[in-house]
C-alpha cells in the first residue's frame, strides 16, 4: 500500500534559485496493492513530479509518503536499492531516461547484475525474453540494439520491460503509452490489467481519459499543483462536480463527434492564486467521490 | 499538388544488414492539405518524416524520389537539403519538447536558428512576436528559459518557430502525445490555423491518436511495416476503413463514457514483420483474418474511389 499524506513540493527556479514554485500542494492519496490509480489534469499541474517523488527522485517539501506504512522520506541511502526492487517508474521521453550508449541486452543485464545476481544467466535470458514478449517486442529485433535505433514506442516498451523484470509492488508510469498505436497501447493495458490481478499498484500519469477509463478503478483529477476532484473512475467520469473536471472530459477528442461541428462552451475557471496557501478542501459528493470546493 | 512521394525507399544500415524501414512508399499530398499519418509503433513513421528533411547518419535512400511543388528533394545531398530545411520543408521532431536546451533563453534559441538560415532576427522579430501573440504567448518567453514553460506552452513555441519561415510542408511528430487534453486541443487547432492563414501550405501530422487526428486532418494514411495499406479522406478511414488492418486498428481504440467493467479491449494478435528481411506478400498477413493463398503475393493498391488507395487483395475497386 502506497500512502501520500498531505505531500508538497516546491522548486527553487529563476537564477541562483532566487524564485520559489510550489508544484504539488497538500496532495494526500493512496494506491491498494491491485489498484490503478490514474492521475490526470492539465499541463504543469504537478503530475510528474509526483512520481517522482514517489520514486526519491527529487525530495519532498512537506508531507509524509509511505509504502506499507514505512516513511520512506526518511529512508537513507542505503536503504534505497531495497525500495527500488519494489517500485520502479517508467518515463514519458524514454530517450532521456536512457542510456544511449547501451545496447539493449545490456541494460537488462544490468538489472540481474545489480538486484539478481544469483539468477543465472540462461534462466535471465528465459525471463528477459518473456518479459519481452509481454510488451509486444520481438527479442531478436531489439536486443542487440542501440536506443537510437529503436523507434519511439519501442524503446517506450522496453523501458516498461526493464521495470517489470523487477518483482515490483508499485509501478510509476508516466505516459507511457502515449506514444504507441492504438492496437499495442491495448497491450499494454492487458498486460498492466494482468499485474494488477496479480497485486501490482500503479500510478498511472496520463493525459488521455479514454486510457484512465478503461484501466484505472480510480482517478485524481489535478490543476495548479492541488487535486481538484478524486474518486472511483465511473463516478468522476460519469458525473464530474468541478468545472475543470467538466471542461477537461469535454475537450476530449471522440469519433463521434467533431470540434468543428459543435464548439462547446467551456466553463470560466478560478484564476491561478497564490500557491503557497492551502488549496480548497475536498469534500466528499458521493460515494468514493470527493470534489474541491468551488465546483 | 504539394507533395508527391513515389516508391520511397530508406533503409538504416546494421551490422547485420539494412532495415527496411520505408520499402516502396507512395503518396501525394494536395496545396493546403492537412494529412494524419499513424500505424503501428516501428512502422516507420518518423523515418518518412525524416526523409523528408534530414537522413540521419544510418539511414540510406536506396531508391524512389520525393518531389515538393514540382522540385524534387535532393535527399541524398545533405547540404542541398540544408538549404530546403524551415525555408521549404520543416519539421516539429518527436520529443522536441524535451530537445530545447535547458541553459538557454529561448530568444537566444530562436536567434541562434534564424543565423543558421541566414536571417536577422531583428529583422524577423515583429513576426515572430505577432505569431506568440496568435498563439496565445506574450513577447515575454522570449526571456524565458524552456523550463519555466509548461508543455502545452513549450509546444506551441516550438510550431511557431518551425514555420517561422512559411514552409510549404511541415511535418509535426507526435506534437500532442504529451500533452493533455485541452493543450492538446489548442495545438491541433492552431495546426489548422497556421495552414489557413498561409504559414504553411500543407502537413503532415503524425500520430497515434485517430480520434484527435480525425477532428483536424482532410485525409488520414495508415502505414504498416515500412509500407503504405490505405490512403483516404479522414471520414471515410475512421467511419469506413478499407483495409483489415485499419479495420482492426480503428477496432482497438477505447472511448471515454464507456463502462469496461471487466471487459478487455481486443489488440490485434501477433506482431508486425522484422524489417531487416521482411517476409514477401502482404506484411499483415501472419495477423490478417482474411488471408488466403493470393496474400502470399504483393498485394496490388487498389484505387477504390479517387481519393481512396488500399493494398489489399480483398478490397475491390
Ligand atoms: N526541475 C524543476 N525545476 C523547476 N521547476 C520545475 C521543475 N520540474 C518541474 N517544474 C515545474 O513544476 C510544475 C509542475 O511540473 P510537472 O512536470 O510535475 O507537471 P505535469 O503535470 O507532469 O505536466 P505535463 O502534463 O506537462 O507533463 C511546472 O510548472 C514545471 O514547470
Ligand atoms: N538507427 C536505426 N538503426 C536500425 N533500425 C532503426 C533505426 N532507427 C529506426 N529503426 C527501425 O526502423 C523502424 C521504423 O522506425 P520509426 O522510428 O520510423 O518508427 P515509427 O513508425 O516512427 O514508430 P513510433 O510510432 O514507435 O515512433 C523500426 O522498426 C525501428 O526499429
Ligand atoms: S492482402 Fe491478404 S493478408 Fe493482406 S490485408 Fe489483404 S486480405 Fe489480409
Ligand atoms: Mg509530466
Ligand atoms: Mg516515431
Amino acid at each position: 500500500m502506497l500512502e501520500l499524506e498531505n505531500v508538497w513540493k516546491s522548486y527553487r527556479v529563476g537564477s541562483l534559485g532566487s524564485k520559489r514554485l510550489t508544484a504539488v500542494r497538500d496532495v494526500s492519496f493512496t494506491i491498494a496493492p491491485g489498484e490503478v490509480l490514474s492521475v490526470v489534469g492539465e499541463s504543469g499541474s504537478g503530475k510528474t513530479t509526483i512520481g517522482k517523488m514517489v520514486l526519491q527522485l527529487i525530495s519532498v517539501s512537506k508531507g509524509t509518503i509511505r509504502l506499507n506504512g514505512q516513511d520512506i522520506t526518511a529512508a537513507r541511502h542505503a536503504q534505497r536499492k531495497e525500495y527500488y526492487r519494489r517500485v520502479q517508474g517508467v518515463f514519458q521521453d524514454p530517450f532521456s531516461s536512457y542510456n544511449p550508449i547501451f545496447k539493449a541486452d545490456r541494460v537488462l543485464e544490468t538489472v540481474r547484475e545489480s538486484f539478481f545476481p544469483g539468477t543465472s544467466r540462461s534462466e535471465w535470458g528465459d525471463k528477459v525474453e518473456r518479459t519481452l514478449l509481454s510488451v509486444g517486442l520481438d527479442p531478436t529485433a531489439v536486443r542487440g540494439k542501440y536506443p537510437h535505433q529503436l523507434s519511439g514506442g519501442q524503446l517506450q516498451r522496453m523501458l516498461i520491460a526493464r521495470a517489470l523484470l523487477l518483482d515490483i509492488e508499485v509501478l510509476v508510469a508516466d505516459e507511457i503509452i502515449s506514444m504507441l498505436d492504438a492496437s499495442t497501447r491495448i497491450d499494454v493495458l492487458n498486460l498492466l490489467g494482468d499485474l494488477k490481478e496479480r497485486g501490482l499498484g500503479v500510478l498511472f500519469v496520463t493525459h488521455d481519459l479514454s486510457l484512465a477509463n478503461y484501466i484505472s478503478e480510480r482517478v485524481i483529477i489535478m490543476r495548479h499543483g492541488a487535486v481538484v476532484e478524486m474518486g472511483a473512475t465511473g463516478k468522476v467520469f460519469g458525473d464530474p462536480r468541478h468545472p475543470y473536471s467538466r471542461n477537461l472530459l469535454a475537450s476530449v477528442p471522440q469519433l463521434h463527434r467533431k470540434w468543428a461541428d459543435a464548439p462547446d462552451e467551456l466553463e470560466e475557471l478560478e484564476p491561478d492564486g497564490d500557491r503557497e496557501l492551502a488549496p480548497p478542501a475536498l469534500t466528499q459528493v458521493d460515494e468514493d467521490h470527493w470534489a474541491a470546493a468551488g465546483s | 499538388m504539394a507533395l508527391q512521394v513515389e516508391d520511397l525507399r530508406v533503409h538504416y544500415r546494421t551490422m547485420r544488414g539494412d532495415v527496411r524501414a520505408l520499402d516502396g512508399v507512395s503518396f501525394g499530398l494536395e496545396d493546403g492539405e492537412i494529412m494524419g499519418l499513424a500505424g503501428e509503433s516501428g512502422c516507420g513513421k518518423t523515418t518518412l518524416g525524416k526523409s523528408l528533411i534530414r537522413l540521419d547518419g544510418r539511414m540510406r535512400h536506396v531508391g524512389g524520389t520525393a518531389v515538393l511543388d514540382g522540385e524534387e528533394l535532393p535527399i541524398n545531398d545533405d547540404k542541398a537539403m540544408n538549404a530546403r530545411r524551415f525555408n521549404d520543408v520543416s519539421i516539429i521532431p518527436q520529443y522536441s519538447m524535451s530537445a530545447m536546451n535547458p541553459t538557454r533563453k529561448i530568444g537566444k534559441l530562436t536567434a541562434d536558428l534564424l543565423r543558421a538560415k541566414g536571417k536577422s532576427y531583428r529583422e524577423v522579430k515583429p513576426e515572430l512576436v505577432r505569431r506568440l501573440e496568435l498563439v496565445g504567448l506574450s513577447e515575454k518567453v522570449l526571456d524565458n528559459y524552456p523550463i519555466e514553460l509548461s508543455g502545452g506552452m513549450k509546444q506551441r513555441m516550438v510550431m511557431v518557430l518551425s514555420t517561422l519561415l512559411d514552409p510549404s510542408l511541415l511535418i509535426a511528430d507526435e506534437v500532442t502525445s504529451a500533452l493533455d487534453v485541452s493543450n492538446q486541443k489548442a495545438v491541433a487547432e492552431t495546426l489548422v490555423r497556421f495552414r489557413d492563414l498561409g504559414f504553411v501550405k500543407s502537413m503532415i501530422v503524425v500520430t497515434h491518436d485517430l480520434s484527435l487526428v480525425y477532428q483536424i486532418a482532410d485525409t488520414i494514411m495508415i502505414m504498416y511495416a515500412g509500407q503504405v495499406v490505405e490512403k483516404a479522406p479522414a471520414d471515410t478511414i475512421i467511419k469506413s476503413p478499407s483495409h483489415p488492418y485499419t479495420q482492426a486498428l480503428i477496432g482497438a481504440l477505447p472511448e471515454v463514457g464507456l463502462e469496461y467493467g471487466d471487459k478487455r479491449l481486443k489488440s490485434i494478435p501477433g506482431k508486425p514483420p522484422q524489417l531487416l528481411n521482411p517476409p514477401t506478400g502482404c506484411r499483415f498477413r501472419a495477423r490478417c483474418p482474411l488471408a488466403h493463398d493470393r496474400c502470399a503475393e504483393e498485394p496490388p493498391a487498389v484505387q477504390i474511389a479517387d481519393d481512396h488507395v488500399a493494398s489489399c487483395w480483398k478490397v475491390e475497386s
